[in-house]
């Protein structure tokens, strides 16, 4: 495939839905009330007697507060969310893990299972090996315990589901895009399975790898090797994701199966194209609609 | 990306992809991601342009001035290569912190358009020996996706075919003093040829296999890649190698072909792309707002 360069005039918009009411949109800057007889909240500044918008994003009014809540945001943890992290740093008896919210969230030495599965206190000689089970670099899969004052996280692992990622890819998403949803890791019918963070990092691996886990989920698995095929759906899941984020598609288990499926027509090549990417994102946007209204 | 931090699992999962010629993406390792151009988005610069390749985001503005010529090459201009690495592409690069990728990619384009093949210096000479054109390349990175080098070449060269140098009406002696009349009319200019002017081909190395256009993630992976500096015409005008890997000297020959023929293929799309567009902009020159899209999307 030659390289390919297209103009700015040829960029591809997602064709607009039909929608009676649309949302308004504020632009940093922007008057959003006149007048002082509204409180202003996050999101709002007050400039000669009007709240403006200090943020691009939906206005929202509560009682006498006004907040303008950004389209485009880093991510503000809550209790119980499923995160994606990957550890930037350690230190005494904790791990600094960035989860794209503003300060890193902390892992507690104490709040992992160990390798073996037993439970005890942790002593010094867990402390001094803690980068035997996580190093910098290394990717987890959380749950955020607790939110402290100053709006950073307390994870936790101490369950089957969470732990060390393995093989796979990581895909960054605006956390706004992620849909709230009982479960975030999904097993595809294809071999494929994603855990959809809340924060807005999504991991795609391959389901076999999953199966072959043991018990404390530290296991490392840099030997196994991934089929080519399982490798194309995880290409091919990835692509279909990032062409969702880019036309602002929600995402979640429904969307991504209706965007894999639309995909099938095309090469895995041709998904990073604007006008394929603009394709899957409208016919799972209208798909979801259509969806949603015979609920 | 220096500061960027991946698992051995992923580093496995990338370096396996790139063994069976089947990358992370879905790409062959020969295959670039799409890009998107536009040029003369600043309006008070001679001549700007844009690139976007993936999450790679480059400006580039170029400004003329008179200079007076280095005494030892009367006949030609001056270039000026300056890279500005903006902290909003990454935290690390607040403060000083981008200064020295910076300095490397001004280098290594500064190297690129020395040869006399790539870019015919005595064009920009107004007085032998008195006044040359001085053209300052400006090249702002807004954002990093990997492939850096020649996601700012191609936007440089873009930039420098939509620069218009205001023409010289007339020149006044006055003893050793210059004086120059330029035109009034800004429409009055004339445009650089950039037929020669190379682009950056980047050859990253992860594993065995070398492969084009590598993101941020495979850049981690690579130990060395090798940068080839291709016009048009098949030249290669200058090469180097970035990282602290090395290559063997049976394969180094391969890589310079493959090198080669993509140079070729990107110069190409460039050139195309370019075309289009001043095509598109001729059409709508009657229209009396002349659409320019910028970064509102």
């Amino acid at each position: 495939m030659p390289p390919t360069i297209r103009l700015a005039s040829e960029r591809v918009e997602l064709r607009k839905v039909q929608d009676d009411n649309p949302p308004k949109i504020y632009t940093p800057g922007e008057v959003v009330h006149q007048g002082t007889d509204y409180l202003r909240g996050h999101g709002t500044y007050l400039d000669e007697d009007c709240v403006k918008s200090s943020v691009a994003g939906i206005c929202q009014k509560i009682n006498k507060w006004l907040i303008v809540r950004p389209i485009k945001k880093r991510y503000n943890g809550e209790v119980g969310d499923v995160v994606v992290g990957r550890i930037s740093d350690l230190q005494m008896k904790r791990w600094r893990v960035d989860t794209n919210a503003r300060l890193d969230s902390i892992l507690l030495l104490s709040s992992v299972n160990l390798p073996t599965g037993e439970l005890r206190r942790r002593s010094a000689e867990d402390e001094a090996t803690m980068r035997k089970y996580l190093q910098e670099g290394d990717l987890i899969c959380a749950e955020v315990q607790q939110v402290f004052n100053d709006h950073s996280l307390s994870l936790y692992t101490r369950s089957l589901k969470y732990g060390k990622l393995g093989q796979g890819t990581l895909v960054k998403v605006f956390p706004s895009l992620v849909k709230r949803q009982k479960t975030h890791f999904h097993d595809f019918p294809w071999g494929t399975s994603a855990i959809l963070g809340n924060n807005g990092y999504i991991f795609i691996y391959p389901t076999s790898q999953r199966s072959g886990k043991e018990g404390d989920g530290y296991k490392e698995d840099a030997e196994e090797t991934i089929t080519l095929e399982e490798r194309e759906n995880i290409a091919r899941v990835r692509n279909c994701i990032v062409a969702l984020a880019h036309y602002k598609q929600m995402l979640y288990d429904t969307s991504i199966a209706v965007a894999f499926e639309e995909s099938k027509k095309y090469e895995i090549t041709q998904l990073l194209t604007p006008e394929v990417m603009a394709k899957i994102a409208s016919v799972a946007q209208q798909s979801l609609l259509q969806h949603s209204r015979n609920h | 990306m220096a500061g960027m931090l991946l698992s051995e699992a992923e580093k496995t999962f990338i370096l396996r992809g790139a063994e069976s010629n089947f990358r992370v993406d879905g790409r062959k390792r020969l295959d670039y991601r799409p890009m998107e151009l536009e040029t003369d988005v600043v309006s008070h610069a001679s001549g700007s342009a844009r690139l976007r390749l993936a999450n790679t985001d480059v400006l580039v503005g170029v400004k003329t001035e008179i200079d007076t010529p280095f005494p030892g090459r009367p006949n030609e201009g001056k270039l000026e290569f300056f890279v500005d690495c903006s902290a909003n592409a990454t935290p690390a690069f607040e403060g000083r912190g981008g200064e020295e990728l910076g300095t490397e990619i001004s280098n290594s384009l500064s190297r690129a358009y020395q040869s006399s093949y790539a870019f015919d210096l005595s064009t920009l000479c107004i007085l032998p020996g008195q006044q040359c054109w001085k053209l300052y390349i400006d090249i702002l990175i807004l954002e990093c996706g990997g492939n850096l080098f020649d996601a700012v070449s191609l936007a440089v060269k873009a930039a420098l075919h939509n620069t218009r140098v205001p023409l010289v009406t007339a020149a006044a002696m006055d003893g050793a003093q210059v004086e120059l009349h330029l035109s009034d009319d800004p429409f009055e200019s004339k445009r650089l040829d950039v037929s020669g002017v190379p682009c950056l081909v980047t050859l990253c190395k992860i594993g065995d296999h070398c492969l084009v256009d590598p993101t941020a993630e495979e850049e981690v992976c690579s130990t060395a890649s090798i940068v080839l500096a291709v016009s048009e015409n098949a030249f290669i005008t200058s090469v180097f190698k970035a990282g602290v890997g090395s290559f063997l000297p049976q394969t180094l020959h391969e890589t310079f072909k493959e090198g080669q023929e993509i140079g070729i293929e990107l110069n190409e799309a460039l050139k195309a792309a370019l075309e289009r567009e001043e095509k598109e902009r001729e059409d709508n020159e009657k229209s009396p707002a002349i659409q320019r899209y910028g970064f509102l999307k």
